[in-house]
């Protein structure tokens, strides 16, 4: 009723090629932006801050990077963590190896050398798909957690093996407050999520889901499959690595590299299923789901647990957290393949012709 | 018709390329544009083709039959790349070469359907035939992520272009459609699209018409005519509708299980003694 779409008539390509072509979707996700940067600062208490919203927008962040390599580009990697480590070193090196070096170009460096990394992990993709990449990505995995724990060069010869950033400053803004540390992550997450959302309906983004969707097809219309892939995986990676950058800087503080193991590589991957393949949106769904859903259980579960009189062990919890989760994934694959992100645009179709039937 | 609004390209000079012939003109058949010299192909100890030779002129409808498993598309495969023959050469427009690169082949201008639909699944009508078009668009990556400048307003440009494939194929209202969700007929429209989006001088089609009911075969027999007649783009066509290809083409190919039995006008291939056996059979 309230979401019609008639009468905004498109005049030229340019109208027709915005991001948000419906007037309604435009205002929606203003009103959107302008509650997260104004009302939730306002509202939103300490716990929040550091246990909910942080981690959703740093996990949104790197899901938007995965999302780009196996979303769009059909690359399956299991190489996130190690990428985000790559991030998070990488500026923690340049950060404290070089003096005076700005945050804002540490975080970047970070996301640089996780490119470097990511491309060079990417060249098996050229020649193996599906499964067997999965594998190669692994490795990635498996040399970036030896390497932060065996090399000392890399922890800045840390005699505890993990490392610490004690302040953050960004020109004369001193980030130390939890809604300081949020809105810094939410102008990352703000300007990395227009722009990935700008590649994938350019050339780039039309290069990659050829190559995702039928890559001979796309090799005889003069795709470059080696370029196509490659630069996926560079894109992702530079998100990854930044998002990694962050989770260290701003979210842990100090961290080791179990902070980015295997675990993270999965998580990662559950959140781009569960949010949906080859959407942006669905990366922000899928962090979601993925933050809140263990609080959600921690909360509900012991009262549940005590309606029918059993007492509910914090252990039970965490365990019923991985069945739920496990479920969950079994389920989305079966039911709906592109994830939460799907359910939210055939909601929206529903939506146009509601409260008519036809 | 006023099918392309011709979009200025790269080393192109604007309006050469799809551009009508000049009215009234009939259409002339050129020099030899396409020269493919004894090629053999094999997969293991599996003959795909053997020592196959024949050329295709400008202009022409050049159609290559035979019965299933004779090597036709492996013979396009050759062409576009995608298969790299062991021996033999092949010629286009004066640069021979040993083998084909698939990028490079999309530079020159050759252009290919597929037998089984090969779009793009996840897109929509406009995205797989916006496909075509990237080889024109050149912004690079840091552009494309800003959408600034030249990245925008090339988007715009081969939009308009893509718009006017659109109209000459009759999908309007399935513009925004997911590929997925098109009946077959339209599908196999949509891939044609997305070939003639890259603008071709020579178009490969592989069994355009496979599976299609009277009305479609004859809307696409129409696509392919007035793409010949209007922009003067050779076709290359491999169809099993023998009165399609005895209607349409202006000479024949036929091979049969990786040789070339018959070349010719489409009279002389229906007369020809071992063309009639391959597709009849011998009488013992």
């Amino acid at each position: 009723m309230f979401y019609r779409e008639n009468g905004q008539l498109k005049t030229s390509y340019q109208a027709d090629q915005q991001i948000f072509p419906i007037a309604q979707d435009r205002w929606a996700i203003i009103g959107l932006v302008l509650f997260a940067i104004v009302a939730v600062p306002l509202l939103a208490n300490e716990y929040t801050f550091s246990a909910i919203l942080i981690p959703f927008l740093i996990l949104s962040l790197a899901a938007l990077g995965v999302n780009i390599l196996v979303g769009y580009c059909g690359q399956i990697s299991m190489g996130s963590g190690a990428f985000m480590a790559v991030g998070a070193y990488a500026a923690y090196n340049t950060l404290v190896r070089i003096d005076g070096m700005p945050l804002l170009l540490a975080l970047l460096s970070g996301g640089f050398f996780a490119t470097v990394v990511g491309m060079f992990f990417g060249i098996p993709s050229l020649r193996v798909k599906g499964l067997y990449l999965a594998v190669a990505t692994l490795a990635a995995q498996f040399l970036s957690d030896w390497a932060f724990l065996r090399v000392p060069w890399f922890t800045n010869n840390s005699t505890s093996g993990s490392v610490m950033v004690s302040e953050l400053q960004m020109f004369s803004w001193r980030i130390d407050t939890a809604v300081e540390k949020y809105l810094f992550c939410l102008g990352f997450l703000i300007v990395f999520a227009v722009l990935a959302k700008n590649l994938v309906r350019s050339a780039i983004g039309r290069e990659w889901m050829a190559v995702r969707d039928m890559d001979v097809a796309a090799a005889v219309i003069g795709i470059r499959i080696t370029y196509a892939k490659l630069s996926a995986f560079a894109v992702s990676s530079f998100i990854i690595g930044v998002a990694g950058a962050l989770w260290g800087f701003v979210h842990l503080g100090a961290w080791e590299p179990a902070a980015f193991g295997l675990d993270r590589s999965f998580q990662l991957l559950f959140i781009v299923i569960i949010g949906g393949m080859g959407s942006i949106m669905g990366s922000f769904f899928g962090a979601a789901f993925i933050v809140i859903l263990p609080i959600v259980l921690s909360q509900t579960l012991p009262a549940l647990g005590n309606l029918v009189g059993f007492e509910v062990s914090t252990a039970a919890i965490s365990h019923a957290e991985f069945m739920i989760f496990g479920a969950l994934i079994v389920w989305f694959l079966i039911v709906e393949p592109h994830g939460l992100a799907k359910l939210w645009s055939t909601g929206k179709q529903k939506l146009r012709l509601w409260p008519f039937p036809h | 018709m006023s099918y392309i609004n011709p979009v200025n390209c790269a080393d192109r000079p604007a309006g050469a390329f799809l551009a009508p012939q000049e009215a009234g003109q009939t259409k002339k058949i050129g020099d030899v544009i396409l020269d493919v010299r004894n090629i053999s192909l094999r997969f293991g100890g599996v003959k795909a083709l053997t020592d196959i030779s024949f050329d295709v002129r400008e202009h022409e409808v050049r159609s290559i039959i035979g019965p299933n498993g004779a090597g036709k598309s492996s013979m396009l495969n050759c062409i576009n790349g995608v298969y790299a023959q062991q021996e033999g050469s092949i010629t286009f427009r004066g640069r021979t070469f040993k083998h084909m690169n698939s990028r490079a082949v999309a530079e020159m201008g050759i252009a290919r359907t597929f037998q089984n639909l090969a779009l793009f699944k996840g897109m929509s009508v406009i995205e797989n035939i916006m496909t075509g078009r990237n080889l024109f668009m050149k912004s690079n990556l840091l552009l494309q992520a800003l959408r600034l400048g030249p990245a925008g307003r090339e988007e715009v440009r081969h939009r308009e272009f893509v718009e006017h494939i659109v109209d000459f194929l009759e999908i309007q209202q399935h513009r925004s459609t997911p590929v997925g969700q098109l009946p077959y007929g339209l599908q196999k429209r949509v891939d044609l699209g997305r070939a003639l989006a890259m603008e071709p001088k020579m178009l490969l089609l592989d069994e355009p018409m496979a599976g299609m009911n009277v009305e479609e075969k004859q809307d696409m027999c129409r696509f392919i005519l007035d793409i010949n007649d209007e922009f003067g783009t050779t076709v290359v066509l491999i169809e099993h509708d023998m009165g399609v290809v005895m209607d349409i083409s202006d000479r024949v190919v036929v091979l049969d299980y990786g040789k070339k039995i018959g070349d010719g006008t489409p009279d002389e291939v229906r007369n020809n003694e071992d063309v009639i056996n391959a597709y009849l059979g011998n009488s013992h």
